[in-house]
């Protein structure tokens, strides 16, 4: 039996994503949750011991640019969806001391 | 007697990469330009964008870590570091947790201290911020995202450093090696190198690892300096006050010189770092590492060995002059079109640290032209500059870009080569001062060179001095 997802790691969760849940809506993700996790608990009946972990899901490697300039200014058309714009600038809340 | 306690610190330095285009997208990385003009899709994280990596980052991500000695993950890959912050547009940074480039190196570091090997757990490489804008009016911030995507290097060494004087060591080592790679300025003052200490205190003879906290925010080799002598004492007096040292990062105030805890939650920390889906693993084969170990180009240690050999120079004074890059490089090509070397090394070190420490000049962006240091040492060597009219010359060429023949002549600076009107001016100065002629003839010497002085005045400083001391004596005796 997979570990049991909790009330206290749904609203921990919910804090991470800043997200904020109702009571109903917090026992729903937690139930399917805990389903999430009870199906990847199958894939432990499997045999992984000579199996490269997967990196990612198709098998391509190697993607890369070169280091060319190809952009050029856009500020309009991304400052276009901004809720607050400024001088060039997207307004953002003040926050200091964090990060 | 008082205990004796030992500072164990272990440095998180981030190196920001001088390619030409951002880690994943194709916008100009160039410096001080007006907000949010170099920003795309990628890097300001719309959805849907795709990211894809410059292959340049990963060529300097390779010449560094096999520079500091480490190992290669042949096979590696990007995470994503959640979190939240204006700064950070996709609400993750792009960085690498699980299989990062590199790993287990180490750099050795000499000084007072002796020479020491300091250990690289590992590198990887990882996207920069944006900029945040605080205005201390208003109850929000503005955002640009130049910066945003621009590749860093995150080096972190293992907890092998006990001062700041070996700090200071170690990220000037860094320094020389991004910079005679080519891959980094590193500049503290202006961000491309950012240093956070991990800094704990422990009794001498311990073997055991202290509580530690981590700096941030440390702008100059001074302000680490500093910020390391003041978590030490703080920590030392908690521990002698039977206290406990609070696990936690603290922001350095270089204006106040003293740190404070940054406001965190308890999660803060919980980055719930996962594959990033959208960039594909790298296998990196033997022949790429064979091929930029191959290319790895000769680093100042090695430089510096060469100099003594081949010119004789001190070891001090070739490490001084191997310090950065392109004041040796300035100083070979010049001794390769017949400059004299150790006067070229002399003028490279001593007078050209002077100048950039008055005026503010960056060291590392000193572009002398060889051909202008060679032409200006041939003129001091024929008698037509005398000591300070050369370093007038110098500090133009250095500081404004001139070009010394020109320069000299536009500003008469050239010695005057004219007997005649030396002696009148010797005789006059000598009819003027009776008094200091009579008290060098009863053998007071120290007036001569009050004599000589009023000579190079009245020649408006243009007089090669050792005429000016040849005709006075002959004159006096």
């Amino acid at each position: 039996m997979a570990e049991r997802i909790t009330m206290e790691t749904i609203q921990n969760i919910g804090i991470l994503a800043k997200l904020e849940l109702s009571q109903e809506e917090a026992q729903k993700a937690r139930e399917e949750m805990q389903k999430m996790l009870d199906y990847v608990e199958k894939l432990k009946e499997l045999d992984t011991d000579n199996i490269e972990p997967m990196s990612h899901i198709f098998p391509v490697f190697n993607v890369f640019r070169e280091d060319v300039v190809t952009n050029t200014n856009e500020r309009e058309a991304m400052l276009a969806n901004a809720p607050k714009e400024q001088d060039g600038q997207f307004v953002v809340p003040k926050t200091i001391g964090e990060s | 007697m008082a205990k004796q306690y030992e500072t164990v610190i272990g440095l998180e330095v981030h190196i920001e990469l001088s390619t030409k285009t951002k880690i994943f997208c194709g916008c100009s990385t160039a410096f001080g330009k007006e907000a949010n003009t170099q920003v795309c899709p990628v890097c300001a994280g719309m959805p849907g964008a795709l990211p894809v990596l410059n292959r340049q980052v990963l060529r300097s991500a390779l010449a560094m870590g096999l520079a500091l000695g480490c190992k290669v993950n042949q096979l590696c890959k990007f995470d994503r570091k959640n979190y939240f912050y204006p700064d950070n547009p996709q609400n993750y940074q792009i960085s690498q947790l699980y299989l990062p480039i590199c790993h287990d190196g180490a750099l050795e570091i000499v000084g007072g201290f002796g020479k020491k090997q300091v250990r690289i757990h590992e590198m990887h490489m990882e996207e920069d911020a944006g900029k945040l804008i605080h205005d201390d009016w208003s109850d929000s911030s503005l955002a640009d995202f130049n910066r945003s995507g621009v590749p860093l290097l995150e080096i972190v060494s293992e907890p092998d450093m006990r001062s700041a004087e070996e700090v200071t060591a170690y990220l000037e080592q860094l320094r020389k090696i991004a910079q005679y790679l080519g891959v980094s300025d590193c500049r503290l003052q202006e961000g491309s190198m950012r240093a956070d200490v991990n800094l704990s205190v422990r009794e001498l003879g311990s073997t055991e690892f202290g509580t530690r906290t981590e700096m941030k925010n440390l702008n100059s080799f001074k302000a680490i300096a500093h910020a390391i002598e003041g978590e030490r004492e703080r920590q030392i007096e908690l521990l002698e006050e039977g206290k406990a040292v609070i696990q936690e990062t603290r922001r350095w105030d270089d204006n106040k010189e003293s740190s404070k805890p940054m406001r965190s939650k308890e999660d803060a920390k919980d980055y719930r770092y996962f594959p990033d889906p959208d960039l594909v693993p790298i296998r990196i084969p033997d022949a790429w590492i064979e091929e930029v170990r191959r290319e790895q180009p000769e680093f100042a240690g090695q430089r510096a060995a060469r100099y003594q050999q081949e010119y004789g120079f001190s070891a001090a004074d070739a490490a001084l002059l191997t310090e950065y890059k392109n004041l040796a490089d300035i100083f070979e090509k010049a001794v390769q079109l017949a400059a004299p070397a150790k006067k070229a090394a002399n003028w490279l070190t001593g007078e050209t640290f002077r100048i950039a420490r008055e005026r503010g000049l960056a060291l590392e962006k000193i572009a002398l032209l060889p051909l202008d240091l060679v032409n200006f040492l041939a003129e001091v060597e024929k008698g037509n500059l005398n000591n300070q009219a050369a370093k007038k010359v110098f500090e133009a060429m250095l500081a404004e870009n001139r070009e010394p023949l020109v320069y000299m002549e536009e500003q008469q600076l050239r010695t005057v080569r004219d007997s005649g009107l030396l002696e009148r001016i010797a005789q006059k100065v000598l009819e003027e001062n009776p008094t200091a002629v009579k008290e060098f003839l009863d053998g007071k010497e120290k007036v001569f060179g009050f004599l000589v002085g009023n000579v190079m005045k009245e020649m408006r400083g243009k007089a090669a001095p050792d005429e000016v001391r040849a005709v006075l004596l002959e004159k006096l005796k």
